[in-house]
């Protein structure tokens, strides 16, 4: 069921993209109330994506859901449903300052958590390694080499950044979600997490 | 500098040269009379007439160059004033020359050369520079503006002109409706040229320039469509217009606007596809952008469709597939001859803008017409522009703010191409031609030269969003690619259609389909953002790095035993792109004479330096490059020669790797060997630096350094202050680093590179930095043939060391 979707927000009625999203999610969970992992084979689409797993596993995950520091649900409903779409509402600029930061920090924390995959709170060189050769999988030419030295140089970029000049016997254990704020320092977001007919007063109408 | 503040002396000759042109025609008569009753052969002839045309073509360009360079003189100036501005007084005062000295304006802008040679290339640099994803993800908003923006400034500026007329406020002129709306849409149009030399020049954020660009630039068709279908109304007469007309003028539209894109995307692929071929014929490849591209532009005239829609899009769609697809010396010949088409078109248009405007036969003034022109265009600009824009943004992600709003409708200038549209104009059909013509130039005048000085100030008043001028950056670009698919993701688990999932689709669709046909094989393989991205940001830390060596004289940063001090290389502020000229031509040319030859060191023997030079050579030698001799038989108009510096630099990174492996495994005393072969892949930087707490681990770290980048380069520290007793590092050109400065000395490198062996105690203390510039050094390689090096290292590194929890993770 693929409907077109572009003026949604302006009618503006909230109601209806709630249910928009309630009929999508009867229809990935099979009209069961909950959705698995394996439900998400449904969406023909999501198989040419290369980070799907890490995309399905942030659904997940609990620190997303807000259920706890880590770990990952096995099903989640209709309001966890809702919840992971609600990272990608798009920011509401008239709410003040305060807010939009609050926001901004709300989806930035969401991509943290999808990159740092142990819950450790850090993304350790590892991890980034293994974000960026799922990046790059999708072009069969690039070598898993390449793509580590692509993930050691960022990681590089990342440490000099947050970090600057390092002593030598410093000791760089990963990025922090702090570190990984600065990264992304007046760089807007704002177009990057967002996705188009996801109004904010929809989702808030539901919690 | 004097020249700096009068530039007045250059003008004398300029002035000569005008001066004589002037003169020469009448001259040229007396000059063939003579020569007819002379006697018998002449030595010598003056041939005026001979070459007369391309003579004066020549001579114009050579003018408006010189011109270019006269304003450039001057910060000052240019700086607030822009340079189109200048250009159309420099006009004024060359055709008020002319005019004096021969009273008919000779040289004027006429429609053909402006249509067919001065448009295309603008056009063309615009269309294979135009950032296709920007450009795309703002279509919908540029088409809007472009099409029912334009057609809403033609249709209330005629009709209020008309209604003006009808007062009775203009006077008595032969203007009937038709001719109101005739003029209204060849000034509606906002021109790509105009917008384009004045918004290079300001600076806004991306965005909103690409809105103001695209409308410029897609507005073709409408005006193309509007100025023809008004144009006929007119000579049918304005009683003869049927309904059907009407209706006739609708559909053109679409034919004509759908018809120049496909005809761009037509040429475009056959450049692609013709580039895909042109492997071995490396020479004339930028020559088949060109003229494919031009083709699509005359194409497209010849079926009246919208040749500039044409031209964009072909530039549009063929970009990805000709940088692919052709050298790296073509992509750059191609770049840089397209610039310099434009901006030479750009300064003619300007130029003879100012020129032809001196013409008195053409001068008609009517005071309520101009004024009222100018007052309708500017407040109807930004009263459309406001309704658009509330209307778009119900549908926008990123808003359009007010102050876009004003700079948009602000930066709506007028330029050559409304004043050559007008020139078209049939005088017999259009009575009142002479006043269009005169209006249009003033028109252009105003928002080129009024509109173009004060949009600086007013986007800098209201605090517009600049754009950011910052370097690329490895995560954004990572994260980037991220964001992506995270959004495709949503939109495909949420069953939405948006813009990632069409973006998505297409790029699927270009790499299953498209990208086969049209790109060459290799470059499919290593086609990637990330990885141009990667690899450019390599190159540039590469060629700073050695850049600031040749700035610190002949290599001296070279750790010397005798001179610590010396080799700080102060990597903080990064070279301009004059130094990485003379480094580009060291790395790239092929036929260059690089001279590091024995008889230049030689006689420096006598300085106190010379042993280091020595050290310095030797090393270079074996490490760098290859002394070479002149080539003298190399010139060759028909072939490039193949690129040696790759096949060297392939050497030399071997003989780096073999060296630095060589050298560790003999070596090492009292550290683990098995770990710092393990070490020596340079993948390992990172994590080491990033985990560094035994200063021990020295000596592999800087080791490591040598395996990867553009093979000679390593990581480098950037804070000098702290460096000053150990200086930079530099394993590849003492690749016996951990030799004390005192067994250096003693034993030239070259000659016995795994013997002296002992980690210093400088190296072992001294941790290179996080450098700024020079973070992204790792070896990158795309096939599946590594070198011997590479297996050597790959074969020691199976043993990890217990302290690196995460150092050998295959």
């Amino acid at each position: 069921m693929r409907v077109f979707f572009p003026f949604l927000s302006l009618l503006s009625v909230s109601s209806e993209q709630i249910e928009q999203l309630h009929r999508r999610f009867k229809q990935l969970s099979g009209d069961q109330p909950t959705i698995r992992k394996e439900n998400f084979n449904n969406v023909p689409d999501l198989e040419l994506n290369p980070i799907r797993s890490k995309i399905i596993r942030a659904f997940f995950d609990n620190r997303n859901l807000r259920k706890g520091p880590s770990g990952l649900a096995d099903e989640i409903d209709f309001e966890d449903f809702l919840t992971i779409m609600s990272y990608f509402r798009p920011i509401d600029t008239t709410l003040g300052e305060e807010q939009v930061e609050l926001s901004r920090k709300e989806k930035l924390r969401f991509l943290f958590h999808m990159y740092d995959s142990d819950s450790d709170g850090r993304i350790t060189l590892e991890e980034y390694r293994n974000v960026v050769e799922e990046l790059l999988s999708g072009n069969p030419h690039i070598e898993k080499e390449s793509a580590r030295s692509i993930a050691d140089g960022a990681m590089m970029e990342a440490a000099s950044v947050c970090v600057g000049q390092m002593e030598p016997d410093q000791v760089y254990e990963g990025i922090t979600f702090e570190d990984f704020l600065k990264i992304w320092q007046g760089i807007d977001i704002e177009t990057k997490m967002h996705v188009r007919f996801l109004n904010m007063e929809t989702i808030a109408l539901c919690h | 500098m004097w020249l700096r503040e009068s530039p007045g002396p250059f003008w004398g000759p300029l002035l000569a040269l005008v001066l004589t042109l002037g003169g020469l025609p009448r001259v040229r008569g007396f000059e063939e009379e003579p020569s007819s009753a002379s006697q018998g052969f002449q030595v010598v002839t003056f041939k005026w007439h001979h070459v007369q045309d391309p003579y004066i073509i020549a001579l114009w360009i050579l003018v408006a160059s010189l011109a270019k360079i006269v304003f450039h003189l001057s910060h000052k100036v240019t700086s607030v004033v822009p340079e189109s501005a200048l250009l159309i007084v420099l006009g004024l005062v060359l055709g008020g020359i002319v005019w004096a000295a021969d009273h008919i304006a000779s040289f004027t802008l006429t429609p053909t050369v402006f249509f067919f040679y001065l448009l295309p290339p603008i056009v063309l640099d615009a269309g294979y520079f135009m950032p296709n994803r920007l450009f795309f993800g703002n279509l919908g908003t540029i088409l809007l503006y472009a099409v029912i923006g334009t057609v809403w400034n033609a249709a209330t500026t005629g009709l209020s002109l008309y209604g003006v007329f009808l007062s009775g406020l203009m006077g008595e002129l032969q203007i009937g409706l038709l001719d109101f709306l005739l003029f209204g849409s060849l000034i509606a149009a906002v021109d790509p040229v105009a917008v384009l030399a004045v918004f290079e020049e300001v600076h806004v954020n991306e965005v909103l320039f690409i809105i103001v660009f695209g409308e410029s630039l897609l507005n073709d068709a409408v005006t193309v469509v509007l100025y023809n279908v008004f144009e006929s109304f007119v000579t049918l007469g304005g009683d003869k217009v049927t309904g059907v007309d009407c209706v006739k003028g609708i559909v053109s539209f679409f034919v004509v606007s759908l018809g120049g894109t496909l005809v761009g995307v037509v040429f475009a692929f056959l450049l692609s596809l013709v580039t895909r071929f042109t492997k071995h014929v490396r020479i004339i490849e930028p020559g088949f952008v060109f003229v494919i591209s031009y083709l699509s532009y005359l194409t497209s005239e010849m079926l009246s469709l919208s040749a500039i829609l044409a031209i964009t899009f072909c530039g549009i769609c063929c970009q990805k597939y000709v940088k692919a697809n052709i050298s790296e010396q073509s992509a750059t010949t191609v770049r840089y001859t397209m610039k310099m088409l434009a901006s030479g078109a750009e300064t003619i248009i300007f130029m003879f803008l100012g020129i032809s405007a001196v013409d008195p036969l053409i001068w008609t003034w009517n005071t309520a017409f101009v004024l009222l022109t100018l007052v309708f265009i500017s407040v109807y600009r930004a009263i459309g522009i406001v309704l658009q824009t509330w209307i778009l943004n119900r549908y926008r992600m990123v808003q359009l703010e007010p102050i876009d709003q004003v700079v948009m409708s602000y930066g709506g200038l007028r330029g050559a191409v409304a004043y050559a549209l007008v020139v078209l104009l049939d005088e017999n059909k259009v009575k009142e031609k002479n006043l269009f013509v005169s209006t249009t130039i003033i028109v252009v005048f105003f928002t080129v030269i009024f509109q173009g000085l004060t949009i600086k100030p007013l986007v800098q008043w209201l605090k517009v969003k600049r754009s950011e001028q910052r370097e690329p950056k490895l995560n954004e670009k990572l994260h980037g690619r991220a964001f992506d698919h995270i959004l495709s993701a949503i939109e495909d688990i949420s069953g939405q259609i948006g813009h990632n999932y069409l973006r998505d689709k297409w790029s699927n669709f270009d790499r299953k389909f498209l990208s086969k046909v049209l790109m060459r094989r290799s470059a499919q393989k290593s086609r990637d953002r990330i990885l141009n991205v990667f690899h450019e940001l390599n190159l540039k830390d590469a060629i700073s790095y050695v850049a600031e060596g040749e700035r610190r004289g002949s290599l001296a940063f070279i750790r010397s035993p005798s001179t610590d001090n010396m080799v700080n290389v102060d990597f903080s502020t990064p070279r301009p792109s004059t130094v990485e000229a003379s480094v580009s031509y060291l790395l790239r040319e092929n036929v260059s004479a690089v001279r590091l030859d024995m008889q230049s060191l030689e006689q420096r023997r006598r300085s106190i330096r010379d042993t280091e030079d020595m050290v310095t050579h030797h090393t270079l030698q074996q490490y760098l490059y290859k002394p070479r001799q002149e080539y003298k038989h190399l010139y060759s108009r028909h072939k490039l020669t193949p690129n040696e510096s790759e096949k060297q630099d392939k050497e030399i990174f071997h003989r780096t790797m073999r060296k630095r492996l060589e050298s560790f495994k003999s070596a090492k005393l009292g550290i683990n060997q098995n770990k710092k072969a393990a070490k020596l892949y340079k993948r390992e930087r990172a994590q080491k630096r990033l985990e560094l707490s035994d200063p021990e681990e020295a000596p592999d770290y800087e080791a490591e350094e040598t395996s990867g980048g553009i093979e000679f380069l390593a990581s480098v520290t950037k804070d000098t202050a702290s460096d000053s007793q150990a200086g930079i590092d530099n394993p590849v050109f003492s690749p016996d680093e951990d030799l004390d400065p005192s067994i250096l000395a003693r034993v030239p490198p070259w000659l016995s590179p795994g013997e002296t062996v002992v980690p210093s105690q400088r190296a072992r203390v001294q941790i290179p930095h996080s450098p700024g510039n020079f973070r992204r050094l790792t070896p990158l390689r795309l096939s599946n043939k590594s070198v011997d090096s590479f297996l050597l290292a790959d074969g020691t590194e199976e043993r990890p060391h217990a302290a690196l929890p995460e150092s050998t993770h295959m």
